[in-house]
């Protein structure tokens, strides 16, 4: 016989589970960047619009060949995403018309955030921001939830919607197998004129500032990345405005675990308060409701038993 | 061994010894699955215009959603890289759950505060929420990429920072207690006399467990969006989503019982105790009155929301016309259903319900699919092969609910087990 007591037994068990089980939830949201992680810069007044980045990273990832050849420059009479309707590619470039009216150039990719909202979102971990530094993810995890996608400031997972068997998660993986195996991202080795650089997030940044400091007319006084969304992994330093180069405007500085934090955290205080209210609640109103439950049916069983022995 | 004899002879004596096992099986069936009449009588009866349109719909949803996972998503759905979540999220997910909250909403009235006067419909309301869990996951497994991972976040890996993964471990848990929290019903159906009390005897704690479920996940399915705030549109989006989900979900499935509980007084009244039709109006005026009561904390609350983030400013926009026909819908309802209330008027309380579902899955819709991205150029929010498999599922629930409450005791009690409704 399940009585009151033995229930609000397990209702504390099972808050004392959900209390133990989600102080990971808290900690997996403290970042602790390694400091020596990697990232990438790009430089967009040095960026001459060669595209060679775009074939390069098709190369290295073995994305489908695209329609039109990558000396092509007709691509950027329209402004691109990191993915071509299905995914075709992994990083776009894209042209805009600086304050002097000649073209600046601004490749597109994934960020490889400090505080990744695509990872914050994941329900599964599929997607990690490794020690390394590349924002990466993993086939055999990811259900297709597609929670990534709605997550990212910078709108640049994508998913195959093509796919009825293994539709994956595409986007910059900046290039982590490549790093493994000693060599750096093939964008930053095919670039020409050194406008995507490679290495540690920290020396970028000094290296960024450096660049403004000593050309102060050619750059503006900003480090794209250095705190938006909390930090992100792949930098940019540029003389038009960011805004007018098709970077998210509305993204601030506040890293987005931070968003649903509150929330996360209020679910233990509702765990531990609602049973101990509406238990308390109920016993307050129902008098002695144990008793009497129990009495009831012990009487039945007896006369259960009574009958029983009547019947034989 | 005389004793043996003499009680085989004596079995004999009881006809329902003499049956034979196809007999018992078939008997079984005509009464339990049949209603009472043979497998031929039983399938004419089904032969009904209305259910002949309703299979057609239905045959031709589960051919597109064969489509989808033979071909893929985009053979079917209008969802894309700008859209990650379309129609069947939207409706499945985030506008079906806030009205399942029926189960949690009325079985707390009713179990935990004792307000009787919601007993009659309490089982129904534990059904539908059941069935609104159900099929939200039926919706999802659809959704998804990669479907046959679902329990991934159960059992294989744990991204413990995520809301998802809070909302997908509270809907597997919730649908799980509904499914308990309905077992009586079955069981009474079944004769399992002595499951079945012990079934009753867990409803307290399964109903504790049970808002601890709900009130999370209800608030999470919209605190998901929390991680948005450069996409979801400046009115919709506040740091207040998760409480307004909330309280929203109880207005929604205080609506949908006054609703339905109408609709069954139309269409069930053969399978429904007098008791239960005689309570219905005064059902009808204690939901208007508590539901004129949410919708006006709703109203209240989103409107401080929308001053607190300083979105006014949208209002003079496309978007923002938009949003007045959602907000003024919203804040029609709390004054019809007081005005219902004081007046006594079940119609009009009844209307509102009508009203306030509308209102809700607008504002749903809204969130997660029509303004979602706003800053993005936008296609069609979705394709018509996607409507077909959403009208689809539902005529599917509407006759999975059909089926059950023609066969076991839920607008009723069981003669044998009077108080199941505990
Ligand atoms: S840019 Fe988007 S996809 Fe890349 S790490 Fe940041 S949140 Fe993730
Ligand atoms: S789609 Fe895959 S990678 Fe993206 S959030 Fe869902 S499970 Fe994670
Ligand atoms: S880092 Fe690698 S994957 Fe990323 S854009 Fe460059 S080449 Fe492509």
């Amino acid at each position: 016989m399940i009585n009151r007591r033995n229930l609000l037994k397990i209702g504390g068990a099972v808050v004392a589970a959900s209390i133990l089980g989600s102080e990971s939830v808290l900690g997996a949201q403290d970042f602790e960047g390694n400091p020596d992680r990697l990232g990438m810069l790009t430089d967009t007044t040095r960026c001459i619009g060669c595209r060679r980045c775009e074939a390069a990273c098709n190369k290295a990832n073995n994305l489908p060949a695209p329609k039109t050849s990558f000396e092509d420059t007709s691509v950027f009479e329209e402004k691109r995403k990191p993915y071509v309707a299905d995914v075709q590619s992994y990083t776009v470039v894209n042209r805009f018309e600086g304050e002097d009216g000649k073209p600046v150039y601004r490749k597109v990719q994934c960020m490889h955030c400090d505080e990744p909202a695509c990872v914050t979102a994941c329900p599964v971990a599929a997607l990690t921001k490794s020690k390394e530094g590349p924002v990466v993810w993993n086939e055999k995890l990811c259900i297709g939830c597609r929670y990534c996608i709605t997550a990212c400031p910078f709108y640049v997972p994508a998913f195959e919607y093509s796919s009825a068997f293994e539709p994956k998660i595409q986007k910059c993986f900046m290039c982590s197998q490549r790093i493994k195996d000693g060599l750096i991202p093939a964008c930053a080795e095919a670039c020409p004129v050194e406008a995507i650089q490679f290495g540690k997030r920290n020396d970028l940044i000094k290296m960024a500032k450096q660049r403004i400091w000593g050309e102060p007319d050619k750059y503006i006084d900003h480090v794209y990345g250095e705190t938006e969304a909390g930090g992100t992994g792949w930098l940019y330093v540029s003389k038009l405005p960011f805004e007018k180069m098709g970077f998210p405007g509305n993204i601030g500085v506040t890293s987005f675990p931070k968003l649903t934090k509150d929330f996360l955290g209020m679910v233990n205080l509702t765990l531990v308060t609602w049973p101990a209210l509406l238990g308390g609640f109920y016993m307050a109103t129902h008098k002695k409701p144990n008793e009497g439950h129990e009495n009831k049916n012990e009487t039945e069983n007896e006369k259960k038993t009574e009958e029983d022995i009547k019947h034989e | 061994m005389n004793e043996f004899g003499n009680e085989t002879v004596e079995r004999h004596v009881y006809p329902k010894n003499e049956l034979t096992g196809a007999e018992i099986i078939s008997n079984w069936f005509r009464e339990k699955i049949f209603l009472g009449l043979s497998f031929k009588e039983y399938m004419k009866t089904l032969i009904t215009p209305l259910n002949i349109g309703a299979g057609l719909i239905v045959f031709a949803g589960l051919f597109l959603i064969a489509m989808r996972f033979i071909f893929g998503l985009d053979q079917v759905t209008e969802a894309s890289n700008e859209q990650p979540w379309g129609l069947f999220l939207t409706w499945g997910l985030f506008s079906g759950v806030p009205f399942s909250a029926s189960g949690f909403v009325i079985g707390t009235g009713v179990y935990i505060f004792g307000v009787k006067r919601y007993q009659p419909i309490v089982k129904n309301a534990i059904l539908l929420g059941f069935l609104g869990y159900l099929f939200a996951v039926i919706f999802l497994m659809i959704d998804l990429g990669r479907p046959w991972r679902i329990y991934y976040p159960m059992a294989i890996s744990f991204g413990t920072a995520s809301v998802m993964f809070l909302v997908a471990w509270h809907v597997a848990l919730y649908l799980s207690v509904q499914f308990f929290e309905f077992c009586p019903s079955v069981l009474a159906w079944l004769n399992q006399g002595y499951l079945q009390k012990i079934a009753v005897s867990m409803t307290l704690g399964l109903t504790i467990f049970g808002v601890m479920l709900s009130t999370l996940h209800q608030s999470a399915l919209s605190a998901m969006f929390l991680l948005a705030p450069g996409k979801v549109h400046p009115l919709w989006y506040t740091s207040y989503l998760p409480w307004l989900a909330l309280i929203s979900a109880i207005g929604a499935a205080m609506a949908l019982m006054i609703v339905v509980s109408k609709l069954t007084t139309i269409y069930f009244r053969n399978r429904a105790s007098a008791e239960y039709l005689g309570s219905i109006d005064d059902v009808t005026i204690g939901l208007g009155k508590a539901s004129s009561l949410v919708m006006f904390t709703y109203l209240g609350m989103r409107l401080i929301s929308i001053t607190h983030e300083g979105a006014w400013k949208y209002l003079d926009t496309p978007t923002g016309h938009w949003f007045m026909v959602e907000i003024m819908i919203l804040a029609l309802v709390p004054f019809l259903y007081y005005y219902g209330v004081m007046k006594k008027n079940v119609k009009l309380i009844q209307v509102t319900g009508v009203v306030t579902m509308i209102g809700i899955i607008l504002n749903r819709f809204n969130l997660t699919l029509l303004t979602f991205n706003y800053q993005l150029p936008r296609g069609e929010p979705f394709y018509w092969k996607e409507v077909l498999v959403v009208i689809s599922v539902v005529i599917i629930q509407v006759l999975v609910y059909r089926w059950i409450v023609n066969r076991m005791p839920v607008l009723r009690d069981h003669p044998d087990y009077p108080n199941d409704g505990h």
